[in-house]
């Protein structure tokens, strides 16, 4: 069904390869077991709306952590709108409603009296066009997180937590000599690891993704997805793309969302481990999806 | 592909052959005519501007010298003295007038592009466009009355020019400002939030920061509309001979009202005044034109590049 899927073996990593990736961390870096560890994100009966707009309806699925879980679906089917919930953006929306029931860790992230500030910083986003600050220096990027959350950190710590979080995205080697350089100045791929970056340098717990590679070229998605890979034994990843085969490459879990007609909310269909839902999914829309009849 | 069924109108007629399709001598005609127009109109509109920076050019130069510049009128009464209490006066006022009017268009061009929701917001946008068509003798004698409330009839200090500035500054500020929050696009605001920042801090480390060039050249302008303003000065700020740099206590001379009153009462050395008036008028439009490039200069240096 989905040949030209591949891949690729765990002894292929850290090897140079034909196809002249950026040679990112080095193989005998180990990744440092720093950070609050991956949560479980819950959604329960979640319903969105755009003012009277119905925009996605009844979601129920389990996000586990240390694993990538990828949303896919065709274009509007609420796929976005849906991760957005999850990090109380979709609020910031005029007119947007969140119903029902999300919770990281057991904690609803809804619940009275508590701030979506918080919940930010425990469960992060990068998202589709890169968007590093274009005032600041690549360094500076870095620890935005730091700097913008009113914690007084000390230079030094600064230091080690812009490196750390610099080798977690496979960008230290490019740019260690130029870290007081705009970090608009970098190619889409390297943006895109930056905002990486800049996201894990706050040790979230669950790190979001909004179609992180379809602003970028071939061999800087492959980058990134190297990187997701690397990136689940720390944080729990859920990513939103458009590329069924992305899906089928780099997620560990795949949710198939659809809509029934333009207008009408998107749902959830099926939800699986990926080997599952691209082989012997159990739902015909699913099938028709992924074998590509449609979408 | 059935043609005949289709009718085209003569408009979509395909012509026999490309080649011989160059546009004709009335097409070019009439281009060459229109570009004529369009200089002309162009020169026309230049006319006005030349001839005037040219005539206060020649007849300000006379009256231009080291004393117009170091000297003030205290005590003179014949050729002698200079303009320096009005061009100190004017910077004062001016100064005190962008540290009041800066602060509040900012802000309120942040509450208008960032909070601003509803009713209240179109309300205050209403009135915004409202106080940028006040006739400028008004803001005078609102701030006249504002201080009068307080110190009695006849008051006249630096201070209150500056407050009837203001009033005329603060709009054309959150005008320009409202505009430049809006270029800064909104991904940058969800990076910000995205990472766990607080509104206030996006808009003070993220917004502001990028916005900074275009803010800056939006003051410098509006600081250079308000700078040569004689009718509320005229009934506010008073006129006086001596060099007076506080702006809360007594009266204190600018360029614009010094040339009105040297044009006005020009006593008995007559050509001495006007070459001292249109001095000043010289002077002001330098301060204007200094503005402007500064304002240029400063929008080259620090504009940040957003892709």
């Amino acid at each position: 069904m989905l040949g030209a899927a591949t891949k690729r073996s765990a002894a292929e990593e850290g090897k140079p390869t034909m196809t002249g990736r950026p040679a990112g961390r080095t193989s005998t870096e180990p990744v440092t077991a720093t950070g609050r560890g991956a949560k479980t994100i819950e959604a329960r009966d979640v319903n969105l709306f755009y003012g009277d707009f119905h925009a996605v309806e009844d979601v129920t699925m389990t996000i586990a952590p240390n694993k990538v879980t990828a949303l896919i679906g065709s274009s509007g089917c609420g796929k976005t709108t849906f991760l957005r919930s999850l990090n109380r953006m979709h609020e910031l929306t005029p007119g947007a409603r969140v119903d029902g029931h999300v919770s990281l860790d057991g904690e609803d992230i809804y619940g009275k009296g508590v701030d979506p500030v918080e919940v930010r910083r425990l469960i992060g986003m990068v998202f589709q066009q890169p968007n590093p600050f274009p005032t600041m220096s690549i360094y500076d990027n870095v620890a935005a997180g730091l700097n913008l959350n009113s914690r007084r950190v000390p230079k030094s710590q600064k230091d080690s937590v812009v490196e750390r979080s610099l080798r977690g995205a496979n960008l230290w080697e490019e740019v260690k000599d130029r870290l007081d350089k705009p970090g608009s100045g970098l190619s889409g791929g390297q943006q895109q690891r930056l905002c990486i970056a800049r996201a894990i340098a706050v040790e979230p717990e669950v790190l979001l993704m909004d179609e992180p590679c379809s602003a970028l070229d071939p061999l800087a998605t492959l980058a990134i997805e190297d990187l997701i890979s690397e990136l689940k034994n720390r944080y729990t990843i859920v990513i939103v793309t458009h590329n069924m085969q992305q899906a089928a490459r780099a997620s560990d879990v795949t949710a198939f969302f659809n809509l029934d007609a333009t207008g009408k909310p998107g749902h959830l269909v099926e939800v699986g481990a990926t080997n599952e839902i691209f082989t012997n999914p159990t739902q015909k829309q699913t099938e028709d999806y992924v074998s590509g009849r449609f979408g | 592909m059935e043609s005949a069924s289709v009718t085209h109108s003569p408009a979509l007629e395909r012509p026999a052959s490309l080649l011989a399709s160059g546009a004709g001598w009335r097409r070019r005609a009439k281009d060459r005519l229109m570009t004529v127009l369009i200089a002309g109109a162009f020169a026309l509109a230049m006319i006005p501007l030349i001839s005037l920076v040219y005539e206060v050019t020649k007849r300000g130069i006379p009256g231009l010298s080291l004393a117009f510049f170091t000297e003030d009128a205290r005590g003179v009464v014949g050729e002698g003295g200079g303009a320096s209490h009005a061009i100190v006066g004017t910077l004062v006022i001016t100064g005190v007038a962008a540290a009041i009017s800066v602060p509040i268009g900012i802000m309120g061009a942040i509450y208008l592009n960032e909070y601003g929701q509803g009713r209240l917001r179109r309300a205050l946008t209403f009135f915004v466009d409202v106080m940028t068509g006040i006739p400028s003798i008004v803001a005078g004698l609102f701030a006249c009355a504002l201080f009068e409330l307080f110190f009695g009839p006849g008051i006249r200090l630096g201070v209150m020019g500056s407050v009837a500035l203001s009033v005329l500054m603060i709009p054309i500020v959150i005008r320009s400002a409202e505009e430049v929050l809006k270029i800064v696009p909104n991904h940058l605001r969800e990076a910000a939030y995205a990472l766990g920042t607080p509104k206030w801090k996006t808009i003070v480390k993220v917004v502001l920061p990028t916005a900074f060039a275009g803010l800056v050249t939006g003051v410098m302008i509006a600081i250079a509309r308000i700078v040569g303003e004689t009718a509320p000065l005229l009934v506010t700020t008073g006129v006086v001979d001596s060099m007076n740099s506080d702006p809360f206590h007594g009266r204190m001379q600018n360029l614009a009202v010094y040339a009105y009153n040297e044009y006005r009462s020009p006593g008995v050395f007559k050509q001495a005044a006007y070459d001292k008036a249109w001095a000043a008028a010289l002077t002001l439009i330098a301060i204007v034109m200094l503005l402007n490039v500064a304002a240029r200069l400063v929008y080259r240096r620090y504009k940040t590049e957003i892709r």
